[in-house]
């Protein structure tokens, strides 16, 4: 079977800075993925090139066995709709629609990109706010929201479009801490009970050991290191990883970048 | 001088009869305007190098150059190159075009004030670049603008006296026959700069009650 995601010697640059850098990463179907590192090492990157939001300069990448990205050639924006239904993507500052009640939100996508008649979408849509623990805001605005809750409509909404792969771009990472328990709380669950395959960038990382089948350790655009969470987490063999760890682990000491 | 008021009522039902022509090219002309500049500023948008650029260099061309000319350019030598028109057709043809330009500008404002991630989350669900626009960015960014495309048509409003120049039988019009025919231009002058000052005045009401429900929706999500 093919992997989910293939990502071969990828480069990316924005003008003269490098973001990715001889880039190679390959995630099997069903793989729950986290990948850590400090800001500005290319992690965001990896999960906008995989939803086809950026291009890249040299490389290549493949999304479920069919290619996304072959260099810098653009492919005809058809074939970049059509593997973008293959993936779905849970932003950092969630970019609800803010003229959409919840629910709207969540079967919009639906309605308007798939045809699905609009009984059903919210049918479906009611399901997926229960899911996510909110079965009672289908009718709230998201400005009434608050920010765990728009992240939770946020995830059922890319849920209803039933990607293949997930991207969750530091989805905890602009909640105020109280909240942050409520979203993990939602990924662990669906970790937990579907065969998506998933990714995530996440800066919490007793939440990535715990449902991550992996983790990739990024720095300067490459993967540093890669392992078992039980491996990476408590006996990274790289020096930056340990020194990354470190810094994260103990805040006290040397505080890594926030972006 | 005095105001006769006898000749001011008498001039009163052909004054209110070019009301209704400058009413009407107003209300065509602000469709024309309100249409044709949405459909400007997404070119400049979306169009590419090629159409946008071309939608761009039209929107500064025609805010380049003054409406009189316009106005006559259309009126003398469309005929010649076969497409007759009538005054009233050609008038709102030219309001129509000029203020779409304007209106492309303040479209242009309200789209650039939508963020890139309501772009990139519509992207992400898959929309295809109609339904992007048409579901997920222009809800967003023209009710913002509402207020300002308001005070753009009443300055449109307040510009149809020009169509005067090319014989359509509108309030200004009418009151400088009225005039030339009786030698008294104080009562029709008068009273067309008065039909003008309260119908802006009540235009420009409508508009700020447009700013107080409209004006500050923008609000990220």
């Amino acid at each position: 079977m093919t992997s989910a995601l293939e990502f071969t010697g990828v480069e990316k640059r924005y003008g003269e800075l490098a973001v990715l850098d001889g880039f190679e990463l390959s995630v099997p179907r069903g793989e729950k993925l986290a990948i850590i590192g400090p800001s500005g090492s290319g992690k965001s990157t990896v999960l906008r090139i995989a939803m086809a939001l950026e291009g890249i300069q040299r490389g290549r990448v493949e999304l479920l066995g069919e290619t996304l990205w072959d260099g810098a050639k653009r492919p005809p924006e058809k074939t970049l709709r059509r593997l973008r239904l293959h993936a779905g993507m849970v932003f950092q500052h969630f970019n609800l629609f803010p003229h959409m009640s919840a629910l709207e939100n969540v079967c919009c996508a639906p309605v308007d990109v798939l045809g699905v008649p609009r009984a059903q979408a919210q049918a479906r849509g009611r399901e997926l706010l229960e899911q996510v623990g909110l079965a009672d805001k289908a009718d709230s605005a998201p400005e009434q929201l608050s920010g765990g809750q728009k992240q939770r409509v946020a995830i059922a909404r890319a849920l209803a479009m039933e990607p293949a792969v997930m991207l969750f771009d530091e989805v905890t990472s602009a909640l105020d801490p109280e909240m942050v328990g409520e979203v993990l709380n939602v990924l662990r669950d669906l970790a937990a009970r579907s065969d998506m395959t998933m990714l995530l960038v996440t800066h919490e990382m007793q939440f990535a050991g715990e449902i991550a089948d992996r983790i990739v350790f990024m720095d300067g655009g490459r993967v540093v290191e890669q392992g078992p969470p039980e491996q990476l987490l408590s006996q990274p063999s790289e020096p930056r990883t340990q020194a990354f760890l470190r810094s994260v682990l103990q805040p006290g000491r040397q505080a890594p970048a926030q972006d | 001088m005095n105001f006769d008021w006898g000749y001011a009522l008498e001039t009163l039902p052909g004054l209110l009869s070019g009301l209704v022509i400058t009413l009407q090219a107003t209300v065509l002309g602000m469709l024309v305007a309100l249409t044709l500049g949405l459909l400007l500023a997404v070119l400049r948008h979306a169009g590419g190098r090629w159409i946008g650029g071309a939608a761009r260099h039209f929107i500064e061309f025609v805010r380049s150059t003054p409406l009189l000319i316009q106005l006559y350019f259309l009126f003398y030598v469309l005929p010649g190159l076969g497409v007759t028109l009538s005054p009233l057709v050609t008038g709102v043809l030219a309001l129509g075009v000029h203020y779409a330009a304007y209106c492309a500008e303040v479209y242009r404002a309200g789209i650039n004030s939508v963020p890139r991630g309501q772009w990139e989350a519509a992207a992400s669900l898959g929309y295809p670049a109609g339904a992007r626009w048409r579901r997920i960015i222009l809800p967003q960014a023209i009710p913002p603008v509402i207020p300002a495309l308001g005070n753009y048509l009443i300055a449109m409003f307040k510009d149809t006296p020009l169509l005067s120049a090319i014989t359509v039988m509108e309030v200004l019009q009418v009151a400088k026959i009225a005039g030339a025919e009786s030698f008294r231009y104080l009562e029709p002058l008068t009273l067309v700069g008065v039909m003008f000052l309260v119908l802006s005045l009540t235009a420009s009401r409508l508009v700020r009650r447009l700013e107080a429900r409209y004006g500050r929706q923008a609000r990220p999500a």
